[in-house]
């Protein structure tokens, strides 16, 4: 039971603030502190901005990632909001240094493989994430993966990231540090992170940053209406959470993303208008399209959205033709009357803790934008520190679990000796091959394999870069 | 509300494609001069929805890659917004 301006609010244990006002009809979280426009939640997973309200008097707090709570008071922003003078004398936040071995930062599948992979060789590991619950994106994955059995065939994503939290739960060696989030990469090789109470001074003898990625935003007229929320985020609230996100929806987007979560709505009960694809072909695979196509859900290839109108949330999406150079073709307009707009245009590599950290980033289109330069066992430009999983370039799960796994390895190989370094060594380079010679020889995966190939150097090449681009910081 | 047509670039910061453009044909030839004189990416979420979008107009307008437009783009320290009361220890400092 929380209070919302006034109102008591009946909640789910284990639901987001987010999730809870959302189930209960609320279309504004916020209205902007400029232009005062209405804002409703976009990403659920604490990348954007737009599910910000004032919790306890403290505004901007992302709404999607504060467990429901007894006692908490919350408001929407109406225009910039200062917080309440006690947050500002409160003085009260311990300070604790941790000293592991292994600091994993996203406790999505790539950081979960490698806590669990650090920890069967004795390292001591700290696992970061800044939601209540670990897992990641795994969380809101209900369909069944694909593969055999030691890479989770046959099971959903939400169970494997239970039988992961389960295993980590019972190591003596992993400390798991849920609602945290990391601020930043210093000197001397010292993490800073924070949650509600405490500041972790963290200086670990080597860095796995799992950071996984955002959805891609859209410029399009009122692309900020409440309603327009990405794709992924309307799984979280529908798939995780178990909310229905509307009643009718369109879907901007016919990559995988696009094609599952149509068919996840269609299961919900929420109409799907169709789905809308600049390019002329559908992005995704046709096992996915099948699916959809089977329901009848139109695809509207070489269309896109031109703007969508509403108050205070979305009513009605606008699609139109486009030509060859993707400009609208005048007079093509197709109006749908919709309370949903999902955007599922693709994800971008949240590598911002490699970049502040100094690493050599990459723009690689493939890999769906800029990534840290990584040698085969994904050791970036700053000494000790990795990249797994969709930050080091959007793949999927499967390949974020042997890139956690690798990272894990390599950075066994280094700091242990004797026969668990020999072991974690030849596991290392039975998984790369795994990865590179088998896994992604599928066709399917063609393209995230090219934008990888870019994006990996020799450890010559990367010493070379080290020397002209030197970072200042470094771990170990 | 910012007009019926508003495109919102940075939902942070209210920053709309009208800002974006008319700096730019108002003779900002800089992506990171663009970027400190709108704020573009200085808001609470620190970029993760804005940059790419104003970096592709900025590139297409000025005719560079995205690769040119991103080379002088820096992530600072703190990559998320911390309360000030993280940094303050009256008594222990």
């Amino acid at each position: 039971m929380f209070d919302f301006e006034g109102v008591p609010v009946e909640a789910y244990e284990g639901e987001s603030v987010a999730v809870a006002l959302y189930a209960l009809g609320v279309d504004v979280f916020s209205w902007s502190h400029k232009l005062k426009r209405p804002r409703g939640p976009f990403c659920m997973i604490g990348k954007c901005s737009n599910c910000f309200m004032s919790i306890n008097g403290l505004p901007n707090v992302k709404s999607c990632r504060i467990p429901v709570k007894d006692g908490l008071k919350v408001e929407r922003q109406r225009g910039w909001v200062a917080p309440e003078a006690i947050h500002l004398m409160d003085k009260h936040s311990e300070i604790v240094e941790l000293n592991p071995d292994l600091l994993i930062i996203g406790g999505g599948p790539a950081g979960l493989e490698a806590a669990l992979t650090a920890s069967n060789y004795g390292l001591n590991v700290v696992l970061v994430d800044e939601h209540f619950k670990l897992g990641g994106q795994l969380l809101k994955q209900t369909h069944k993966f694909f593969g055999n059995v030691e890479l989770f065939g046959g099971m959903r994503g939400f169970q494997i990231a239970e039988e992961y939290s389960r295993k980590i739960s019972e190591l003596r060696n992993v400390q798991v540090l849920t609602n945290t989030v990391v601020y930043g990469v210093f000197r001397g090789g010292v993490v800073g992170a924070i949650n509600e109470s405490k500041h972790y001074i963290i200086k670990p003898r080597a860095v796995i940053a799992a950071t996984g990625a955002q959805e891609r935003y859209l410029d399009f007229q009122n692309n900020d209406l409440p309603g327009v929320i990405g794709a992924g985020g309307a799984q979280t609230i529908m798939n995780e959470f178990g909310v229905k996100p509307g009643e009718k929806s369109i879907v901007i987007g016919s990559g995988n993303v696009g094609l599952i979560i149509s068919y996840q709505l269609l299961q919900s009960g929420v109409e799907v208008k169709g789905v809308v694809e600049i390019l002329s072909e559908i992005g995704g695979w046709f096992v996915h399209a099948a699916k959809i196509r089977r329901y009848g859900v139109p695809v509207f290839t070489r269309h896109a959205l031109k703007y969508v109108e509403g108050n205070p949330r979305v009513q009605k999406a606008v699609v139109a033709a486009v030509d060859d150079k993707l400009n609208f073709v005048p007079g093509s307009e197709k109006e749908f009357d919709v309370d949903l707009v999902l955007l599922a245009v693709g994800l971008e590599p949240d590598a911002r803790l490699h970049a502040q950290a100094g690493a050599v980033m990459k723009y690689i289109p493939e890999l769906g934008g800029l990534v840290p330069i990584r040698t085969r066992d994904l050791e970036t430009t700053v000494v000790n520190m990795y990249v797994a999983g969709d930050s080091s370039g959007i793949e999927e799960a499967t390949t974020a679990i042997l890139e956690g796994k690798i990272a894990a390895l390599s950075i066994v190989s280094k700091l242990c000796d004797g026969s668990r370094a020999e072991n974690a060594s030849s596991t290392l380079e039975k998984t790369l091959r795994f990865l590179w010679d088998e896994y992604r020889s599928s066709p399917l995966l063609t393209r995230a394999r090219r934008g990888k190939e870019q994006a990996t150097v020799p450890r010559e090449e990367l010493e070379d870069f080290r020397k002209k681009f030197p970072s200042p910081i470094s771990f170990g | 509300m910012g007009g019926e047509k508003t495109v919102i670039i940075c939902r942070c910061n209210d920053v709309t494609l009208d800002d974006v453009l008319t700096a730019i044909h108002e003779g900002i030839d800089d992506f990171e001069l663009l970027r400190k004189y709108l704020k573009i990416g200085f808001g609470p979420c620190q970029g993760r929805s804005c940059i790419m979008i104003a970096a592709r107009i900025f590139a297409k307008e000025k005719g560079l890659s995205i690769e040119d437009v991103l080379r002088n783009y820096r992530i600072r320290p703190p990559i998320i917004p911390v309360s000030s009361k993280y940094f303050i220890h009256g008594d222990n400092s």
